[in-house]
C-alpha cells in the first residue's frame, strides 16, 4: 500500500484526466486502469455547454481527485488555482504544475519551490511537478512537500525515462514519496520506474491518445504492478561480463 | 444591468444573488467554482451575495487534465 499524507492508496498508477476522445472513453479507460487517484485541471466553464462537466462523469466514491495547477507560469497563478480548487469542494490536495513555458512546459523550479511554502503555510497537501533535480526535490521534501513528482520527459512526449539517472538520485534520496510523472509514453517506461523503486507513477497521454485507450489503460496496470513486484523481488545485479546460467561443469561426455 | 461573466458582457437583474444568477445560466451552482471581483467565494456566500451593475464573475470548474 501506498501512503501519502496520511491517505493509503492500493493502485501505484494515476491518471491524468486530458485528452481523452470523450468523456465515457475516458471513464472507462480509468475504471480499467485501476488507479484510484485522477487528476483533473481547472478553466473557466463554457457558458454554452452548462452540462459539460468532468465531476458528473467521474465517481469520486471511486476516484480520489487530485486537482493541478497546470496552465499557471508563475508561483502567483498556482496559489490561485490552488485556492481556487480548494473552493471549489475539491479538498486540499493540490499537483503543483508552474510552467512558464509552453514549449517545453518545464517546471519553474523557484517559483515551484515559492508556491509549495505558501501553499503548505495555508494547509494544503502538495505534490510539485518537478524536473528531476535531486537537490530540488530535496528542498521541496524540506519545504513540506507531500510527495514529489519528478518528470520522466516533458508532458505529452512520450519519450519515457530521459532522467532516469537523476530519478533513481531522487528515489535513493527522498523521505517522501516520489511519483515519476510526465513522459511515460509506453506500459515498459512505467515498469522501469516502478523497478528503480518509484513509488508511483502518473500517465495521462500514454493512455488517452492510444489506439484503444481502455486496453493501453490496461497494460499500463499491468506494467506498474509487475514493475513493482520486481523492485520488491530484488533485481539482479547489472554485469559487464557473462556468467553462464547452466553449469560449467560435467560436459566432459561431449569434449 | 450590465456584469461581466469570464470576460463577456451579460446582463442581470439588479440585485440578483450569485447563486439565482449562476442557475439562470444553466449551472448547478454546486459544480462552479465563482469568482466575484476577484475574490473568491465559499458555497455559503451564494445564496447571500448580490451582484452590482459592472460586477465581474468568473465560473470556474474542474475540466480533464494531467
Amino acid at each position: 500500500m501506498l501512503t501519502i499524507a496520511g491517505k493509503t492508496f492500493s493502485s501505484r498508477l494515476f491518471t491524468g484526466t486530458g485528452k481523452f476522445s470523450s468523456p465515457q472513453v475516458m471513464r472507462e479507460a480509468l475504471e480499467r486502469s485501476g488507479s484510484e487517484m485522477v487528476t483533473v485541471a481547472l478553466r473557466r466553464v463554457d457558458l454554452a455547454d452548462p452540462a459539460d462537466d468532468i465531476m458528473r462523469v467521474l465517481d469520486r466514491e471511486r476516484f480520489f481527485f487530485l486537482p493541478n495547477t497546470a496552465g499557471a507560469r508563475n508561483h502567483k497563478e498556482a496559489v490561485r488555482l490552488a485556492r481556487l480548487a480548494r473552493a471549489s469542494g475539491g479538498g486540499d490536495w493540490v499537483k503543483l504544475e508552474v510552467t512558464p513555458d509552453p514549449r517545453t512546459l518545464l517546471p519553474d523550479p523557484v517559483d515551484t519551490l515559492l508556491a509549495t511554502e505558501e501553499l503548505v503555510k495555508e494547509g494544503f497537501v502538495v505534490l510539485p511537478y518537478i524536473n528531476a533535480d535531486p537537490i530540488l526535490a530535496l528542498r521541496l521534501q524540506e519545504a513540506g512537500a507531500a510527495a514529489v513528482m519528478p518528470l520522466a520527459a516533458p508532458i505529452g512526449t512520450n519519450r519515457g525515462l530521459v532522467t532516469r539517472y537523476q530519478i533513481e538520485i531522487i528515489i535513493q534520496q527522498a523521505t517522501v514519496p516520489v511519483v515519476v510523472d510526465a513522459g511515460l509514453g509506453a506500459p515498459s517506461h512505467a515498469a522501469q520506474a516502478m523497478e528503480m523503486g518509484a513509488d508511483a507513477v502518473l500517465v495521462n497521454t500514454a493512455i488517452a491518445v492510444a489506439g484503444d485507450p481502455v486496453a493501453m489503460a490496461d497494460a499500463f496496470r499491468q506494467a506498474v504492478i509487475a514493475g513493482r513486484l520486481a523492485f520488491k523481488a530484488g533485481l539482479g545485479r547489472v554485469s559487464d561480463q557473462a556468467a553462464a546460467s547452466s553449469p560449467s561443469s560435467g560436459l566432459e561426455f561431449i569434449r | 444591468m450590465k456584469i461581466i461573466v469570464n470576460g463577456e458582457d451579460r446582463q442581470a437583474p439588479p440585485g440578483i444573488t450569485v447563486a439565482a444568477y449562476v442557475a439562470t445560466l444553466g449551472f448547478d451552482p454546486e459544480t462552479v467554482v465563482v469568482e466575484l471581483d476577484g475574490q473568491i467565494l465559499g458555497r455559503f456566500e451564494y445564496d447571500e451575495r448580490r451582484l452590482a451593475e459592472g460586477a465581474e464573475l468568473e465560473l470556474i470548474r474542474f475540466v480533464g487534465g494531467g
